[in-house]
């Protein structure tokens, strides 16, 4: 099958890869680039475990064409720490005790993520809103909300 | 919110703990924030082939034909693998406990039970392939009459859907098509109750629907062993399940697996193992075998659905003094654990009430469905919701408060239980207690007074004088030696034999006559060895309360089934 030339930005650094014509992006960020920080649920953009963020936007990867991030920036879970230096998300994920499966984990925090870049000081209506495209099965709601309220309200202080 | 209530059993408890009470970290919290830890699928492959299954369309069909010919030959198709190709194609669950007959295929040879069951695999380069390989295969149906309802799978001239258990009944203790409970004398108690109260419940089957769906990947290891990631929760049932139907040494297969996106019960089966090691062993080559999400849906076996039937005998001032159920299981096509499901459940009855007669027959039915299995409590929650409904349904009949009904009626320290064993560290009443005082829930000043660890014990720690026993839904033509090799099915258990009391000169049953909550003192007598009631109490076996009721003194867990196997 024809395959298909992709550069993109990855958590910024730049990937060239061949990935095969109509193949979707989790497919090629999981068995092409080899980061399995997003995870496939459903394949039909209902769970949100798939969650990306492209040019900052969160994205359901499993739905995204993998050609149209052609020159585009990705950002996944892999890429949130700086180093050894945890991403003020993930200390507050571990501090509210907001992983159980850990399945749902990287979506959560790409869209947890991506409403503290726009919006650094969220009620907490709008972390509700902002993970609402996402499933915890394990229901563990009530923790992920309280630690992405912990996260904006520590201000990033333990980033990087 | 958690609130503790620590003035409750405060003796009972210490503080000074270093762990218990305190917050712990999870040990793999930090893979699941940084998106490391590993699941069954982050592992990557060189080679990497899929295994797909085609499915069956139908609930209930013999199997004519399968032409695979087409499919073979199709781009990227490495191997079709047939119901011959498995070196032994029958099996259940809990043989790995001599608990039950093997009865279930891992690829569907002369006839398919429900609809999804798989029928032939195909392993190709990638999913794609496998689907436009599946879509090539012929397979002539024949189809048959299905029965998708327990009790309508029960019925005389229903049709039969288990080879195993053609009379769609799992076989209790080598001998009965139900499984029993009997403390008591249930109808006589029935016939002095001021009010008899019935009511029918049930509940649909429940999708575990974990996030990460069920898979597994089998890869070839040094010194031909075979290296497998999986999603399962039981890696020791997938690890035996495999080698049993591979006919391979366990010593070969290297299991790894603990982390699991989700399973909640999903993930017991052991479907996913051995299919991808033999996918791994025709083709040489790492073989993934997971389920999409309409697969998850569709086959994956759910919470199995159960319907009860609970009658209760209550007297006026809301003593309930017998408590009788007939449940149904709807195991689908094939064992896997509703069997054992219904022990548990039976265990369970009569919910936590002190009940001086109780008496249970469940069935554990086969039906053209998708096999159930294990979620989160099953045997008990479906039970629990019918008894705490039908509670509300007797408090609404004799015109009593619910919660004073539930607190009047709870066990107590020392109580007598109907499986005949004491209830100890209950807590019922305060548990009706604190959620009357959140709902504000108005209860009288003698029902906030009382206490589970008061008035308990004594006359309610003793085994009723008589218990009615039957024979009813007794399977004849099965025995111990016999059964598991039986070439023929086992007799049908209708007509069954007739319902005998065992000692019908047995004195009437009379309820106690005074109001206190102690309920049917009068018509029990010691056990032996009755324990003290409260703190002292250690676990010793009950003595049958009569010579009829004596069973072998077999206690192995292989004793619930009884079914020597090989």
């Amino acid at each position: 099958m024809a395959k298909k030339p992709i550069q993109f930005q990855l958590n910024g650094s730049g990937q060239a890869i061949f990935a095969e014509e109509g193949s979707n992006l989790l497919d090629v960020l999981r068995r092409g680039v080899g980061d399995l920080s997003p995870k496939y649920g459903c394949g039909q953009g209902t769970c949100g475990t798939c969650t990306v963020l492209v040019n900052g936007e969160p994205r359901l990867s499993c739905l995204t064409l993998a050609e149209t991030v052609e020159g585009q920036s990705v950002e996944t879970t892999a890429g949130l720490a700086h180093g050894p230096q945890l991403h003020a998300l993930q200390h507050a994920f571990m501090d509210n005790f907001a992983a159980q499966c850990g399945y749902c984990t990287p979506g959560m925090l790409m869209a947890a993520k991506a409403l503290l870049d726009r919006n650094p000081s969220p009620s907490r209506e709008e972390v509700v809103e902002a993970i609402s495209g996402n499933i915890c099965r394990c229901t563990g709601y009530e923790p992920i909300i309280n630690a992405v309220l912990a996260a904006a309200q520590s201000g990033g202080r333990r980033y990087g | 919110m958690i609130e503790f209530r620590k003035e409750y059993f405060a003796d009972e408890r210490d503080d000074n703990l270093n762990e218990i009470g305190k917050p712990t970290q999870r040990q793999d919290m930090l893979g699941h924030v940084t998106g490391r830890s590993p699941y069954f699928d982050d592992h990557l492959f060189d080679g990497l082939l899929h295994l797909k299954c085609l499915r069956s369309p139908h609930h209930h069909a013999r199997i004519r034909s399968v032409d695979t010919s087409e499919a073979e030959r199709m781009p990227g198709v490495k191997k079709v693998i047939r119901a011959r190709d498995v070196p032994l194609n029958l099996n259940t669950l809990l043989s790995l406990m001599d608990f039950g007959l093997d009865d279930e295929p891992m690829l569907a040879d002369k006839k398919v039970c429900y609809v999804g069951e798989p029928v032939v695999a195909v392993v190709a380069e990638t999913e794609r392939a496998c689907f436009d390989a599946i879509a090539k295969i012929r397979v002539d149906y024949e189809v048959l009459p299905h029965v998708l309802d327990v009790e309508e799978a029960i019925k005389p001239g229903a049709p039969s859907v288990n080879p195993t258990y053609p009379t769609n009944t799992f076989l209790y203790h080598e001998k009965y098509d139900h499984q029993k409970l009997r403390f008591g004398d249930v109808e006589a108690a029935l016939r002095q109750a001021d009010h008899v109260v019935e009511g029918r419940y049930q509940m649909s089957p429940i999708e575990q629907a974990p996030t990460e769906t069920c898979g597994a990947i089998a890869a070839p290891e040094t010194n031909n062993r075979f290296v497998v990631y999986t999603s399962t929760q039981a890696l020791f049932f997938s690890l035996g399940t495999a080698a049993k139907m591979l006919k391979v040494s366990s010593n070969r297969l290297h299991f790894i697996g603990g982390t699991v996106g989700g399973g909640f019960g999903g993930k017991v089966d052991s479907i996913h193992e051995p299919m991808a090691i033999l996918g791994c062993m025709l083709t040489g080559k790492p073989v993934r075998y997971a389920w999409d999400r309409e697969e998850e849906m569709q086959v994956g076996a759910p919470r199995g659905a159960e319907r009860w039937y609970i009658t209760d005998g209550v007297m006026n001032d809301g003593r309930i003094i017998a408590r009788k159920f007939t449940g149904y299981f709807d195991s689908g096509a094939y064992t896997r654990l509703s069997s054992y499901a219904i022990i548990k459940g039976t265990g369970h009855l009569p919910g936590p009430y002190t009940i001086p007669n109780v008496s249970s027959d469940v069935y554990c039915v086969f039906t053209n469905r998708t096999p159930a299995t294990a979620m989160r409590g099953f045997g008990i929650t479906g039970v629990d919701f019918s008894i705490e409904a039908h509670m509300d349904k007797v408090a609404s009949k004799i015109g009593m408060n619910p919660i004073e009904l539930r607190i009047l009626n709870s066990y107590r320290d020392g109580d007598m239980k109907a499986h005949r064993r004491l209830a100890k560290n209950t807590a019922l009443i305060e548990c009706c207690q604190v959620v009357a005082e959140k709902a504000k829930w108005k209860i009288g000043n003698e029902y906030k007074a009382m206490s589970s660890l008061k008035g308990g014990g004594g006359e309610r720690a003793l085994i009723p004088a008589h218990t009615a026993i039957d024979q009813k839904g007794m399977v004849r033509g099965s025995g111990s030696s016999s059964f598991g090799y039986q070439p023929q099915p086992y007799v049908p258990s209708t007509p069954t034999f007739p319902s005998t009391p065992a000692f019908p000169s047995v004195p009437a049953y009379t309820p106690a006559a005074s109001s206190s909550p102690a309920p049917g003192a009068s018509e029990r007598r010691p056990a032996e060895n009755a324990p003290t009631p409260s703190s002292t109490y250690t676990p010793t076996p009950s003595q049958p309360a009569t010579p009829v009721e004596q069973r072998p003194a077999v206690n192995r867990f292989s004793s619930i089934s009884g079914l020597r196997r090989r």
